[in-house]
C-alpha cells in the first residue's frame, strides 16, 4: 500500500490527449462514412438483389459478426501483405474498421428497409418512379429514420472498439495513453483519465447524433 | 523460425482455444450474478439504487472494454492485490459482461405486464418473492436469445485478454505467427476458430428467438 495516485503527472501531455482524441475520431468519421455509404447498397442487395449476392453479402455478414474485431485487425495488417497487400497501420485501421462496422450496419439497414411498409415501393412505382429513385427517395429516408438510433449506438461502438487499433502501432487515444504511461510509470492515471475522455467524446458523440437526428428526420420517423 | 504443418498449428490453436472457452464461462457466470444483482437493485424500493445501476451501466457501456481491462490490470496492484492476467481478464469481463446483461434483462423485465406487479403484491408477495416466483421466471422466457447473442458478444471479447498477457487464442495466433512468419495462414485458422465457436451461438439464438419469441 502507500501508493498515491498523482495525476498532475499528465499535465505536460494534454496536446498529445488532444492528438490521440483527434487520430480516434477521424478515423471513427472516416469508417463511419465509408461504412454506412456501403451499407445502404448491401442492406439493398440483400433485399432485392440477386441470388448469389445475398448469400455473398449474409457471408460476409455473418463471418464478420462472429469474429473479433482484433483478430480482423491482425489478419488485415499482418496476414495481407503476404498476399502482396501491403498497407500502413493507419489504412489497416480504416480499412478493419470500417469492413467491421459495415456488416453491423447491413444488418441495422435491413431491418430498417423491412420496416418500411410494402405499399410505399408499390405507390411508388405506380406513380412511374423508377425503381433506384423509389428506393433513395421513398424507401431509404423513411428506413434511416427508423433505425436511426440503433446506427448511433453501432457508430459510438465503433468508436470504442477503435481502442484496439492502438494494437498495430496507430496513434489513437490508446496508444497515447501506452506512450505516456512508459514515461510517467502512472499507468493507472494515466489509463484512468484516458478512459473518462473516451467516456465524454461517446457521451457528446450519442447526445450529438442524436440531435442532429432529430433535425433530419423531424416528424418522420415512426 | 520453425516451420509447423497446418495440422500443428491447428492443434496449438485448439488447446488455446480452451482458455479462451474457459475465460469466457468465468466472465459469463460472473456477470450473470452482477446482473441480477444491479436487477434487483434497479427494481428494489429505495430508488437510488436504480440510479446507481443505470450509472454503472452508462460508464461500461461508454468506454472501450480494453480500458476497462488496463484499468483493472494497473489498479489491482494498488490496492496491494496480484493479479495474473487470467485474474485481470476474468474481473475485467465480469464487470463488463454485468452491464451488458443487466441492461439486456432489464428490457425483459419491463415486458412483463405491470399487472403481474400489482396482483403478486396484492398476494402479499414482498420484493424478493415477487421477484423469484412471479416476475423472472416469466422474464426468463424472453431473455434466452438476447442473452444467448451476447455470449457470442462476450466469447469476441475474451480476444482482448491476449493484449495483458492471458494465453488465449488470440495470444497463441501470435505467438504461432512469431515463430512461422505465417500470418495470413494463422490469423485465418484463429478467425475460422473464433468463427466456430462463435456462430453456432448465433444460430442458437436465433432459433430460439423464433421459438421463444411470441410472448
Amino acid at each position: 500500500m502507500g501508493y498515491q495516485l498523482n495525476f498532475w503527472a499528465l499535465a505536460g501531455y494534454l496536446s498529445l490527449f488532444a492528438q490521440g482524441a483527434g487520430t480516434t475520431l477521424a478515423l471513427t468519421a472516416i469508417a463511419s462514412t465509408i461504412g454506412i455509404a456501403l451499407s445502404i447498397g448491401g442492406a439493398a442487395t440483400a433485399r432485392w438483389g440477386v441470388r448469389w449476392a445475398r448469400s455473398l453479402i449474409a457471408a460476409y455478414v455473418e463471418l464478420i459478426r462472429n469474429t473479433p474485431f482484433l483478430i480482423q485487425l491482425f489478419f488485415i495488417f499482418f496476414g495481407l501483405p503476404s498476399l502482396g497487400v501491403r498497407l500502413t497501420a493507419l489504412q489497416a485501421a480504416v480499412l478493419a474498421m470500417t469492413i467491421n462496422l459495415t456488416a453491423y450496419s447491413i444488418e441495422i439497414l435491413r431491418a430498417g428497409i423491412e420496416s418500411v411498409s410494402r405499399g410505399q415501393r408499390e405507390a411508388g412505382l405506380a406513380l412511374g418512379i423508377s425503381p433506384v429513385a423509389v428506393f433513395i427517395y421513398i424507401i431509404l429516408p423513411q428506413a434511416v429514420a427508423n433505425v436511426y438510433p440503433a446506427l448511433v449506438s453501432q457508430i459510438v461502438i465503433t468508436m470504442l472498439e477503435s481502442a484496439v487499433v492502438s494494437q498495430i502501432a496507430v496513434v489513437d487515444l490508446t496508444h497515447v495513453a501506452d506512450y505516456i504511461q512508459s514515461r510517467t510509470y502512472r499507468a493507472f492515471e494515466t489509463y484512468f483519465a484516458i478512459t473518462l475522455v473516451y467516456l465524454c467524446m461517446a457521451l457528446s458523440l450519442r447526445w450529438l447524433l442524436a440531435r442532429a437526428g432529430s433535425k433530419l428526420f423531424l416528424g418522420r420517423s415512426g | 523460425m520453425i516451420s509447423l504443418s497446418v495440422w500443428e498449428i491447428l492443434h496449438f490453436l485448439l488447446l488455446a482455444a480452451r482458455w479462451t472457452l474457459l475465460l469466457s464461462a468465468i466472465a459469463f457466470l460472473g456477470g450473470g450474478i452482477a446482473a441480477l444483482l444491479l436487477l434487483l437493485l434497479r427494481y428494489a424500493r429505495p430508488r437510488w439504487g436504480a440510479t446507481l445501476a443505470r450509472y454503472y451501466i452508462e460508464l461500461l457501456q461508454g468506454t472501450p472494454l480494453l480500458l476497462q481491462l488496463f484499468l483493472v490490470f494497473f489498479g489491482l496492484p494498488l490496492l496491494g492485490i496480484e493479479v495474473s492476467p487470467l485474474l485481470a481478464a476474468a474481473v475485467a469481463l465480469t464487470i463488463y459482461a454485468g452491464a451488458f446483461l443487466a441492461e439486456i434483462w432489464r428490457g425483459c423485465v419491463d415486458a412483463v405486464p405491470r399487472g403481474q406487479w400489482e396482483a403478486s403484491a396484492a398476494l402479499g408477495l414482498n420484493f424478493l418473492s415477487q421477484m423469484r416466483y412471479v416476475i423472472l421466471p416469466q422474464a426468463l422466457r424472453i431473455a434466452v436469445p438476447p442473452t444467448v447473442g451476447f455470449l457470442v458478444q462476450l466469447l469476441k471479447a475474451t480476444a482482448l485478454s491476449s493484449i495483458v498477457g492471458f494465453n488465449d487464442l488470440t495470444r497463441a495466433g501470435t505467438i504461432v505467427t512469431n515463430a512461422t512468419f505465417q500470418p495470413f495462414l494463422v490469423y485465418g485458422l484463429v478467425a475460422l476458430i473464433y468463427f466456430a465457436m462463435c456462430y453456432p451461438l448465433t444460430v442458437c439464438s436465433r432459433v430460439l428467438e423464433r421459438k421463444l419469441g411470441s410472448y
